[in-house]
């Protein structure tokens, strides 16, 4: 059973494979990213040393980072999850001996080791050549980082499973996954650093599970949390992961009441 | 033993009401009406294991509904379901390794990847042995002939093949208990005829239990002993197909090809003493319906021979079961009357 997972995993990995030329371009669009951000944050900095604690280089770091982990943490299981509730496809799942959204998860996750080497790894290298990003030298940072880059695609695949179920108890939910997919972006801090935010803004962000995805491994990553911080800030993100499985399950429950499979 | 039992099982959907206009639409938004559907509604079986039984109904009638509970699919809203054992929406996961699900309109294969493949996976999330696994692909595969198709990917696959396919996907785990939702709808007389005598095979060498539905009536002569009409979410008959035929059949149609101009009055006077009537579009041509109580060749001895009546041509035709169900169908209000098991004659 077991192996039937991994198998999801390697099938995922060699679909997208398939269509790796599809990234190709991916990977110039997140530069253009970075760069229009970089050249907009320089035109802010100007002479200031420091802005919300970040310098001028760490926040390109921060940038850099934070778009490149996008890369590796995206994916669609929202739209997919949806798409097979919509067409009454979700029927085939229900007649197999497995868990439907662990299977979903695993997918994903074949889909994020596709994105992680030939995606985000040279991405990272372009963007190390174009941009003055600084690396950190602290093995600890990297180690820190990398654990909590999985937990950034956990977490936002668990928001991503959320947002896909609710097409169980709406007729279309397409709005939603918009709305999740720019309140992702804005308040994970991948547009703007949370320590930017208004006062009061970013006291609701600290309560929400956003800034596990981008914010707290990018501050990581740049090396503005060590030592302990680092256990910390990954504290944060286990909490948020083992809270959210408790309305995946609930959400999950109520569905299968509510399954009305669409198309006979 | 049964492979089946179900007892005053009812699903009901609720479906939203839209009221109409723009002040609906913005009524629709802030208070929401629902309907209630009945799709299944206080139905009662039981199938020993080993038979095949045909669930058949008109669309709408409540078939997918009932099968997609009987398989776990759908919980329903009253009632009470055993099937191989299980209550299947309550233990679902174990529940399912038992049973095999074909749904004509879905493919349960991976759309991108090759059907070996599929087969493969399908090893692995149902846990069969690498050996049973072998064993059972190889008859499969023999059986149904899929040699070449094996490598190829599912999108490339034609409808029949895909279907004889999916019937493997459905089937590698040995279930002793098989749904088969249309599952040869589209399909070509020759993989028609090929599903049907797999199907018959397949129950008589494992014992597996099956039940189908479908709207093509031969795949029910061709298979099924049993059978059970739905209309309505209701069950409006169980039982043979043979009972069925007697019961509804309207008897035999004779019908005549004159070669000079033959009135109906004369054709009429003829068989005056017998129940039959005639119909006729023209002189040339009529049609007589002959009850099942008369014989035939009653009716023939009163025409043929007449030196008045040039007879060209004369076909018998028995009613079909696509008629009866045809009538059934139309008529279906006029048998509710009548309970469980019995179909009175309209």
């Amino acid at each position: 059973m077991l192996s039937a997972y991994t198998d999801f995993i390697r099938i995922r990995f060699l679909t997208m494979l398939a269509y790796r030329v599809n990234y190709y371009s991916g990977i110039l669009i997140y530069m253009l990213n970075i760069g229009v951000y970089y050249f907009t944050w320089q035109a802010i900095y100007g002479d200031r040393g420091e802005i919300g604690g970040f310098t001028a280089s760490q926040m390109t770091t921060y940038i850099a980072v934070s778009w490149m982990a996008r890369a590796f943490y995206f994916n669609n299981l929202d739209r997919e999850i949806a798409t097979d509730i919509r067409d009454g496809s979700i029927a085939i799942q229900f007649i197999r001996p497995y868990n439907y959204l662990f299977v979903k998860m695993m997918q994903g996750f074949g889909e994020g080791l596709f994105r992680f080497t030939l995606f985000m790894i040279p991405g990272m290298l372009l963007a190390l050549l174009l941009f003055p990003v600084r690396l950190p030298s602290d093995p600890i940072a990297w180690v820190g980082f990398l654990v909590m880059l999985f937990f950034s695609f956990l977490i936002n695949s668990q928001l991503n499973i959320l947002t896909g179920l609710m097409a169980f108890f709406v007729e279309n939910n397409e709005g939603i996954m918009r709305m999740k997919r720019v309140i992702v972006d804005l308040f994970s801090g991948l547009v703007i650093p949370i320590s930017l935010f208004p006062g009061w803004l970013s006291a609701i962000m600290q309560w929400l599970p956003f800034q596990a995805i981008t914010y707290l491994p990018g501050s990581v990553f740049t090396g503005r949390t060590q030592g302990t911080g680092i256990l910390e800030v990954f504290g944060i993100q286990v909490v948020w992961f083992v809270a959210l499985l408790i309305p995946i399950f609930f959400m999950w429950r109520a569905a299968r009441k509510r399954l009305f499979v669409q198309g006979g | 033993m049964k492979a089946i039992e179900v007892e005053h099982l009812s699903k009901i959907f609720k479906v939203q009401k839209s009221r109409g206009g723009l002040k609906g639409a913005l009524q629709d938004l802030f208070s929401r009406q629902y309907n209630e559907v009945a799709a299944v509604n206080d139905i009662s079986f039981s199938i020993p294991a080993g038979e095949i039984c045909g669930y058949i109904g008109e669309n709408g009638a409540g078939k997918s509904t009932t099968i997609k509970m009987l398989t776990g699919i759908l919980v329903p809203t009253a009632g009470k379901l055993n099937v191989g054992g299980y209550v299947p929406h309550e233990e679902r996961e174990k529940f399912v390794r038992n049973i095999g699900v074909v749904f004509g309109q879905r493919s349960q294969l991976w759309w991108d990847i090759g059907v070996i493949e599929s087969f493969g996976l399908l090893r692995k999330v149902y846990g069969v042995s690498e050996q049973d696994y072998k064993k059972r692909l190889d008859e499969l595969v023999q059986r149904l002939d899929l040699g070449d198709l094996l490598s190829r990917p599912v999108r490339k696959l034609s409808l029949g093949q895909r279907m004889r396919c999916e019937l493997v996907a459905a089937l590698l785990h040995n279930p002793s208990i098989v749904f088969l939702d249309e599952p040869t709808i589209g399909l070509d007389i020759i993989v028609k005829t090929e599903i049907r005598e797999f199907l018959k095979d397949m129950n008589r060498q494992h014992g597996t239990t099956i039940l189908l539905t479908t709207h093509d009536l031969q795949d029910i002569e061709a298979l099924c002993s049993r059978v059970i009409m739905l209309d309505e979410g209701r069950i409006i008959y169980d039982g043979g197909l043979d009972t069925l035929k007697t019961r509804w059949g309207q008897g035999t149609r004779v019908t005549f090809q004159f070669g000079t101009a033959c009135p109906l009055g004369r054709l009429q006077s003829l068989t005056s003493e017998l129940y039959v009537s005639w119909t006729a579009d023209n002189d040339l041509h009529a049609e007589v319906l002959v009850p099942a109580e008369l014989n035939v060749s009653d009716v023939l001895a009163k025409i043929v021979g007449q030196p008045d009546i040039a007879i060209t041509d004369i076909k018998i035709t028995e009613t079909t079961t696509d008629e009866i169900v045809r009538q059934i169908y139309q008529t279906g209000s006029a048998t509710k009357e009548t309970q469980g098991g019995t179909v009175s004659h309209a």
